[in-house]
Order: C-alpha cells, then structure tokens, then sequence
C-alpha cells in the first residue's frame, strides 16, 4: 500500500500502526477509529472459513466455551494443529451445517489494540451474488483469496467485479495454502501481478497482495517470515489495521430526515443521521424537495448542545425560521445542493427469485425517502467476459442498469461521490420483500440522456473502429453512456 | 422549552463506540418513524440498559414514543425487578409487566418443568402473548451478533410471522444503513440497534456513558450453591437444595442476567466497572456460558428463535 494513497483517517491511525500488532493488553488505549468493515470473498476451497476463523483465533474473539461446542459438534473433525473445524464456528444455521455450505451473510468480530473489525463473511458460488453485493455495500475494503495452486479463477474476477461496482476501492489479495505451494515467491509474484491487472481495469489502485496460510497461520497475525523470507510486507491484520475509510465528505452537507421531533411548544427539530459533509450553527441550508432555505440555529444531541456535527452523527438539527419539513425530505449545503429530478440512470444488483421486471412500478427507499419508481433494464453485465450487454430484464443476481422514472421529485447523488445518499433500495409492493440494492449514476434529462456537459468541458480520443464495440460494452463506458459521443467516419451522433 | 444538556464534564466517546452509538439512534429513528406501534422489550440486564440509555439519546428532547415491556417471569433476581421499579420512576417510562397467566396458573417453574419447557412457557409464550395483547408491529431487542451462532446471521430488522416465528432461510437482504419497514398485517420485525456491539463494546460504553447497572453485575459474598457445574444464587426461600447439596459463600458476580435458578454466577474480585472491563479483556469463557438455555442442545438458540423467543 502505498503511503500515497492513505487518506487522513489513515493518516491519523497510521503513527500507532507501524508497529505488528500487539493483542489483547487490558490496559487499551482508546480506539481510534470507527470499526473497519470489510468483506472476504473466495470459496469453501480456498479456505475462506479456515481463514476467518484464524482470524477470530489468532486475535482471541473465540471463548473457550465456544470452542467446546465445536469440539462436541465436530465429531472429532480436527485439523492436524489441533484446531477445530472454523467452518462449524462460522456457518451458524443448522441447514447450513447440514448442507456443509454457507448460505447466508454473516457478521463476525473481533479487535485488536488498536481498531476493531466487522467482517461480513459471505458465500462464494455465483447463485449467491446477491449475498456479496448485501456484504459488499457497507464494506470498507475487500479481501479476496485465491489458492496459491489454483491462481486467480474466473470468480476471482466475478468477485473483484462485484466489490468495486458496490462502491470498495481497496483490495487485499490474500494468496491462501502458500505452504502448499512451497513458499514459491516466484507464483505470488505472478498471482500478484494478474489480479493487479484485473484491478487496474476496474479501476482499483489500492491493491495489497499477502501470502498466507490460515490453517498454519502465517501471515495473517503473526509473521510468516522464518518460511517466507522473501516477503517483507505488511501481514494481513496489519493491514486491515492501515485500512482508510470512506467518509462521504466528497459532497456538501446531507441530513435525510427521519423524523420530525415536537415534544412541546417552541421546540421543533428535524432528526436524522448526517449523510455527507458538516454543520455548524449559522450554516445556510436548503430543504428538498420544497427548496425553501434556512439557517442553521442549534445541533441539539443528549449531551450537549454542539458546535458542529459532521458526517456520521446522529443529530436533531434546529432552524432559526418556521418551515415545512416532512419525513423523507433532505436537508443540504445551500451551495452544493444534491440533485433532484424524475428521472435517474442507476446500476442494479438483483435480489429476489423474480428477478427485476421491466415497466413494473416497485418501491424505492433512499434514506428514509420512500417513494414510487418504474424500473426500465436496458443492459446486464457478463460477469464472465466484464461486458455490459443489451438487456430489458434483470434475473436474480443480475446486474444491470437500469433507468429510474419517478412520479415525484427524487434527490440524490451519484454513488460515486456519496456512498450514503446515492444508494437505494427496491421492494416489491406486493410481497414487500427488499427485491434490490441500486446506485445512482446520474440525473436523465426528459430526452434520455444525462444533462449535457458544455462542449467546452470535452475532450476526444480516438481508436480503431473494431475497438469501439468492445469499449463501449466496459463498465465505465457504461456507466459514463450518456456523457459518451460516439462519431464514426460518416460523423454519426449516436450513443 | 429549555434543552437539558446531560454530557457537561464527561469526555466524548471515542470514535469507535460514538460510530456504534450513532448507527443504534438511526435504527431507533427509523422504527420509530416508520411503523405505528413499537415498544421496546427491557430485560433489566446491561445490554437492555445500554439499549434504554441510547433510546433516550435517540429521541431526545423528546420523551420515548413507545413503551416498554418486561417479561416477568417470576423467577428474576429480586434486585432486578427493584432496579427496574428506580428506573421507570426516573425516566418516567411507560412500563409493561407481563407474567403468562397460565404458567402461572399451572405452577409452572424451572424446577418442576425443566429449564426448556419453563422457558418456552414463561419466556417465549409469555413474550408472544405481551406482544399480542399490544399488538405491537415493531419490537426493540437488545440481542447482539456476536452472543451466539445463529445470532451472527441476524438482520437489524428481523421479520417474524404472524405467529412470531423466524425464517433464517428467507430473510430480508439489508444493504447500506436502509431498513425495509413495510409489513402485512399481523407481521412484525424485531429490531436490534445493538447488532453490531460486542460484549466489550457495551461494557466500555456503560462505563464512558456512566450508565446505571444492577449490583448483581458486581463481585460481593454471595451465598450460591454449586449444581450442574452453575453457580446458583442461593437466596430465594423457593431453591431446593438437594441432598448433597452445600450453600457457601462466595465472591461472585454474574455477566449475564435472567432467572437466577438458571443463571451462574462467576467467581471474581471485580467490585468495581474498571475490574469488570478488565477482568473481561483476559476472559476465556463467553458471557453465555452462564446460560442453562443455550446448552439444551447444539442449535437451540436457532431453534428458540424460529419459534419466537428473541
């Protein structure tokens, strides 16, 4: 990882990190970031299990008592270090046990001195791209295994696709069973560098590739140097430890109202969690949809009453003038104002056995917006070639994009700069099941395209005819069409 | 209106438990706004007063827009039911007590039924019955992921059926921090803002919080006796003892709080929250080691809460 690439709350947990990680003294010191949440993604075979429960081994989040539950499930089922079977401990559900496979996404913790971890551990097979996407949205950071053996395999690329298209800019690769490979540094390096590629393309620069072995625990919190003296790098919890985190401050203030609080005369304060940038009294803020403007007069919390709250706070937000504000409506920075329309391009995950249908009419929640949405599919990834074809429906874990038409006003931000405010759900409205998970790309103009950008703004690039179908089928093509100009020879304006 | 401040001279929480805090306020907003009759299930124990302390945050300056039901099962510890009697006074909460009546009726008790059949009737079908009666859509839990195996699959919102029951294999995805709250009628969620709290995590946040406990939580000389390889609080006139069977005194003091015939103490010195918090940060045993329920059988906890318990 390069130190370049570390943002400040990195930065800020950075001094005490250098040092390999020291567990478990009574006397911590405070933590000093939020917990770090991340996902691992890989399959029974590449020992993701095995790897987890190292991980829940090695920093002491497994009891005793805990672990003589799995002495008595296991049957005797012990690897040769004595250690027990982690997949018991992990796969909790007795359907699970039973079919020896993880079926659903599930939340481990553990800690170190210095930060505490959420690992959203989900299922590898492709029928269970939705549990990674579930996983995924709130990750931090994902650590994808490979075997060392095996190399990287098409559900690497699957997985690595996923996890950057739910909003993960770090990676770690952790090349698993390397002691089965006999420490060859020669085959990580070459592992290394093919996933660093795949990466590239998908436009993930933070990449930290380890290798491990989780059943004999190298490199993962302890060292793994007396067999692998040619690796000098970070282990993995180490690394986890250096991790930065996403913080939505690349927009303006957001507070999407939960609630509105009125427990007597005089007092009126608008509840909610702070979804992007800061406040602080005196702000001048705008209500959406209605666009009346306010200012700022008090942050009220339990404790005090604050000069500032900033992405992440819970707060009641108090203005100094009587205006309309409902449960849904979003309040922001006057000056850097989300976006508001009718109409939305967004990528999809597919949820539900249903799949997404074209033309029906589902609920969308965004915050604690709730509105009616017609959902249209107009293309869906190849996870196995990384194309974006044609398409008008979206089967179960499908992804696709998808246009959004709306019957009122919708406020967002692309998923690109606001993890929190660009990501919504659809449920359907007759079952009520959540049937997916989406992230704006953008606003639609009425005529199908995205707002215009000043020709002054453009810029051109060339390439080979027989090139031009294959670049516009990528991701970035794709989610970027409506910026996009295509002109062939004959001067087509097209898309 | 005046907005009191409670926080003067105590120092803020450290990012970690304040990121915990904030993600537990916005469930109990988002319930709140989003269905017509919560409440909020209180057990007196340390997670429940984690989980009052932050409602209270949540709604702040407001008072709590539901009430609170308590599961009284008639074989608490006597310092909790006095504990929880001081609390409601002092917050002014509206609070619920409920007993099964037919347990009741029927002498039902841990001794004569056994601990699984006892639970089942006082604590499961009593919980199931307060719910009904009120007929609450929405109920607050203090469960936590990392209590227990089935736990750790556990939604924020755990959508339940008509008859309360819980499907693992067909649960909501929850993606992002944005919670589907619409049901059909007679469906309910349970909702859990303590999900992604550790034990440690709640400890550290009761002391930074200053939040008040039952001293049950605390070592003293308690007279136990030792059965089944539990330490049992031998106070109440209502505890057999059997023939071979001692009472001593002892230091202990107990993680986890329920019917004390089915609850074991630990031995410790900790008198005092820092020793607590300290005596946890090089413990090797989970805090539900002390729990007769959880050992019925490997999945019990599963299959209690496929049949409504929380």
């Amino acid at each position: 990882m390069s130190s370049q690439s570390l943002s400040q709350t990195a930065a800020e947990i950075d001094s005490a990190a250098t040092e390999p990680a020291a567990l478990h003294h009574p006397e911590t010191v405070a933590r000093q970031a939020r917990p770090l949440r991340f996902i691992t993604c890989g399959s029974v075979d590449d020992g993701k299990s095995t790897l987890i429960g190292r991980l829940l081994w090695d920093t002491k989040a497994v009891k005793e008592d805990q672990a003589a539950t799995l002495r008595r499930d296991s049957t005797g089922k012990q690897n040769e270090l004595g250690l027990p079977d982690f997949a018991l401990l992990l796969d909790g559900l007795q359907a699970e046990r039973e079919q020896g496979i993880t079926i659903d996404v599930a939340y481990r913790y553990f800690s170190t001195d210095r930060r505490s971890f959420i690992v959203a551990d989900t299922p590898g097979h492709v029928q269970y791209t939705r549990n990674m996407a579930t996983g995924a949205s709130t990750a931090d950071l994902a650590v994808l295994l490979v075997d060392a053996r095996a190399g990287i395999l098409e559900q690497t690329r699957r997985h690595a696709t996923i996890a950057s298209l739910m909003g993960i800019r770090q990676f770690v690769l952790a090349v698993n069973k390397i002691d089965l490979a006999d420490y060859d540094e020669a085959r990580f390096r070459t592992i290394s560098r093919d996933f660093r590629e795949i990466a590239l393309s998908l436009g993930v620069r933070q990449v930290t590739a380890i290798p491990v072995s989780a059943l004999k625990g190298e490199n993962i919190v302890m060292r793994g140097g007396e067999v692998m003296p040619w690796y000098g790098g970070p282990t993995l919890v180490e690394t986890l430890e250096k991790a930065t985190q996403r913080t939505g401050q690349t927009t303006g203030f957001r507070l999407p109202v939960q609630r509105v609080s009125r427990p007597g005369e005089g007092f009126r304060g608008y509840q909610g969690t702070v979804a992007g940038g800061s406040i602080k009294p005196g702000d001048s803020v705008v209500v959406l949809p209605s666009g009346v403007e306010a200012n700022v007069k008090a942050i009220v919390t339990y404790d005090l009453v604050r000069n500032a709250a900033v992405a992440g706070d819970a707060i009641t937000l108090v203005l100094d003038r009587p205006v309309d504000v409902a449960r849904g409506d979003m309040i922001a920075a006057i000056d850097q104002r989300p976006q508001t329309g009718r109409a939305f391009n967004a990528r999809l995950v597919a949820l539900s056995p249903d799949g997404i249908v074209p033309g029906k009419r589902y609920w969308l929640k965004a915050g604690a917006r709730r509105q009616r949405v017609m959902v249209r599919p107009t293309s869906a990834l190849d996870l196995t070639s990384g194309n974006w074809d044609d398409a008008s429906f979206l089967p179960v874990n499908g992804i696709g994009v998808v246009e959004l038409d709306f019957e009122d006003t919708a406020i967002f931000d692309t998923y690109e700069t606001n993890r929190e405010t660009g990501a919504f759900i659809l449920i359907d409205p007759e079952s009520l099941n959540t049937v997916a998970g989406g992230m704006i790309d953008g606003k639609r103009s009425k005529s199908g395209r995205f707002d215009a950008l000043p020709d002054a703004d453009r810029a051109t690039i060339t390439l080979p005819a027989r090139l031009l179908e294959t670049f516009l089928k990528t991701e970035f093509a794709r989610a970027h069409a409506g910026e996009i100009r295509v002109a062939g020879p004959e001067e087509v304006d097209g898309e | 209106m005046n907005v009191i401040e409670h926080g003067r001279g105590k120092p803020p929480l450290d990012p970690h438990l304040k990121a915990l805090e904030n993600e537990a306020i916005h469930i109990f907003r988002e319930v709140a706004a989003e269905f017509e009759r919560p409440v909020m299930l209180y057990s007196i124990g340390k997670d429940s007063s984690v989980l009052l302390h932050l409602a209270l945050k949540a709604f702040h300056p407001g008072k709590l827009p539901f009430p609170l039901v308590h599961i009284d099962t008639g074989w608490k510890f006597p310092e909790m039911i006095a504990f929880r009697d001081q609390v409601v006074a002092r917050h002014g909460l509206d609070l619920i007590a409920h007993t099964n009546p037919e347990g009741l009726r029927d002498n039902v008790t841990p001794f004569s039924h056994g601990s699984a059949r006892y639970t089942d009737i006082m604590k499961t079908q009593a919980l199931k019955q307060a719910l009904d009666i009120g007929r609450y859509d929405a109920a607050f839990g203090g469960a936590r992921r990392d209590e227990e195996a089935s736990r750790a699959k556990e939604r924020i919102y755990s959508f339940r059926t008509p008859d309360h029951a819980w499907d693992p294999r067909n649960q909501r995805p929850e993606l992002w921090s944005i919670h589907n709250g619409m049901i059909h009628p007679g469906e309910s969620v349970r909702a859990f803002p303590l999900s992604n709290w550790t034990e440690v995590d709640i400890w550290r946040y009761i002391q930074a919080e200053r939040i008040e406990l039952v001293p049950l939580y605390f070592a003293e000389r308690r007279k136990v006796v030792e059965r089944d390889g539990m330490l049992i609080l031998a106070e109440d006139k209502r505890l057999e003892l059997l023939p071979d069977e001692q009472v001593r005194e002892e230091m202990v003091r107990f993680r986890t709080l329920g019917c004390f015939p089915l609850t074991g103490a630990v031995r410790s010195q900790a008198t005092t929250l820092d020793e607590v918090i300290e005596e946890l940060e090089i413990a090797t045993v989970s805090e539900r080691q002390g729990r007769a329920i959880d050992r019925d059988q490997s999945g019990s906890m599963e299959k209690k809460k496929r049949e409504g318990y929380f």
